[in-house]
């Protein structure tokens, strides 16, 4: 294996939220988390968890763009990285693309698309997940 | 009967002028004789899987149907990401058909989506599954300078197919292939090599004309019987010519002609045209469509539009809604999107 695939069974593992937005809901307590957490750390002992599929639906938490990016996104500056809140309640970071640079603001509406996250060069493997863009 | 269940697009957001590309190449008029006023060019971070992925979400969320009961997932493309990793399984994941599903990539330049379309119908009727994913996506390059460049664009097109709860009956439907050069991509090449005026009369032509005229034999239909038609679109013109070959009305094929206005979009092209019509489609109107993929063949299908299509009207983004929202490309920045030099 290359160092480049010692990340393979991480990225395999992630799949489900990366592809799914797969997260968990406390059946106890209602709350929902993003990603999928085996305890609730509000319950405890008491929670029950249970994986949910959110809907993609979401607004603008807060936002920045990048000019200066870490390696492998090189081609992508500069780009919006965004606070996403799901519909759902949880809180999660991910890029904000086939937008206006303008129409990105705090509360804007956003949905889920999936897109191609990063590359491992010409021959490693193609990651895949969610991005969000602005909602007309 | 077995039919079309749902159905879904994904155009990307950007678009390149033809007067663009001719302002760099000196070819003022260049683009004039493909009827192509600009195409589509994807994103930096998307490929023939991340759009199949969209049309495909498009389709299984008009229809509503559970992705589990999806068995069989058929995608057609000649711009798969991997040369060997199937694009099928990503669309798979995504979608939420996993894993209990059979999934396979395929490729026949431009019609390697009808072809989907077709091994889900057999697969269907048979019994073997009850419904299929075909779909068709591209995201193709033509060489800098080349005739290619004005119309190589990029888009998807994603089909449940099924028995029951159809939107669009699929009454019919056959195939003519040759073993034709007019268009071929060697591995490892990052630009297909064609053979200019070859792929018209002998491939396009002969095979877009033989299939569609087979399939109306078979049925016996005659061309004043289809109130839509759509073909494969290399260009804003040979459709219209086919059209006047098989004494089909222009006004026809104008609601499935869109490379005028997103370029050849390769395996969806037809299928993305057929959404189209799909969209203002009326219960009982009768559509032709025909494929072609160079190499060479064309899948021809005629479809006839149920009550039902009613119901899923306007629960997606139709096909011109994804054409009007758009953002125009430079050339400079076209090619850093299509990574065109080998330094990105
Ligand atoms: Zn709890």
């Amino acid at each position: 294996m290359s160092p480049a695939n010692l990340g393979l069974p991480l990225t395999w593992r992630r799949i489900p939220e990366r592809y799914g937005l797969i997260g968990s809901e406390c059946e106890n307590c209602k709350t929902n988390y993003f990603p999928v957490r085996k305890m609730c750390p509000k319950c405890r002992r008491k929670g029950k968890m249970r994986e949910v599929k959110f809907s993609g639906k979401g607004k603008v938490y807060s936002y920045t763009v990048i000019y200066s990016p870490p390696t492998g996104f090189e081609l992508d500056a500069p780009y919006a990285m965004g606070i996403i809140e799901l519909a759902e309640g949880p809180k999660l970071t991910a890029q904000i693309v086939d937008s206006d640079p303008k129409d990105v603001k705090i509360g804007t509406p956003v949905e889920m698309i999936f897109r191609k996250i990063q590359e491992d060069g010409y021959e490693g493997l193609i990651h895949y997940g969610f991005k969000f863009k602005v909602v007309r | 009967m077995i039919g079309i269940v749902g159905y879904g697009v994904h155009i990307p957001r950007y678009r390149i002028k033809a007067e663009e590309i001719a302002r760099i190449w000196g070819d003022e008029g260049g683009a004039d004789g493909l009827g192509i006023i600009e195409k589509s060019v994807p994103g930096m971070d998307e490929d023939a899987a991340t759009l199949a992925v969209e049309a495909s979400r498009n389709a299984i969320r008009r229809c509503g149907v559970d992705p589990k009961r999806i068995n069989a997932i058929f995608v057609g493309s000649e711009s798969h990401p991997y040369a060997v990793k199937p694009t099928a399984t990503i669309v798979a994941e995504a979608v939420g058909s996993t894993p209990h599903l059979t999934a396979v990539d395929m490729q026949f330049a431009c019609k390697a989506g009808t072809t989907a379309i077709q091994c889900c119908m057999g697969m269907c009727s048979s019994g073997m599954i009850e419904y299929g994913l075909g779909v068709g996506t591209d995201t193709s390059q033509g060489r800098p300078g080349d005739a290619l460049e004005y119309s190589a664009g990029a888009g998807a097109a994603a089909f449940v197919i099924g028995r029951d709860k159809i939107i669009a009956e699929i009454e019919g439907t056959c195939s003519y292939t040759t073993d034709t050069p007019d268009f071929w991509r060697r591995p490892g090449m990052d630009f297909p090599s064609h053979g200019g005026r070859f792929t018209g009369e002998p491939a396009y032509f002969k095979h877009t004309i033989s299939a569609s005229k087979e399939l109306m034999e078979k049925l016996g239909l005659k061309p004043g019987d289809f109130d839509y038609a759509v073909f494969h679109q290399p260009n804003g013109k040979f459709p219209l010519q086919v059209a006047k070959m098989l004494k089909i009305d222009p006004s026809k094929i104008k609601q499935g002609l869109l490379t005028p206005l997103i370029g050849n979009t390769y395996s969806a092209a037809s299928l993305i045209g057929l959404a189209s019509v799909l969209d203002v489609a009326k219960p009982g109107n009768r559509i032709l469509l025909t494929s072609f993929g160079s190499g060479a063949g064309s899948d021809s299908f005629s479809i006839v539009v149920t009550d039902r299509i009613l119901e899923l009207r306007g629960k997606n983004r139709s096909v011109f809604q994804y054409i009007g929202e758009k953002e125009y490309l430079d050339y400079g920045l076209y090619v850093k999107q299509r990574r065109k030099l080998k330094s990105l």
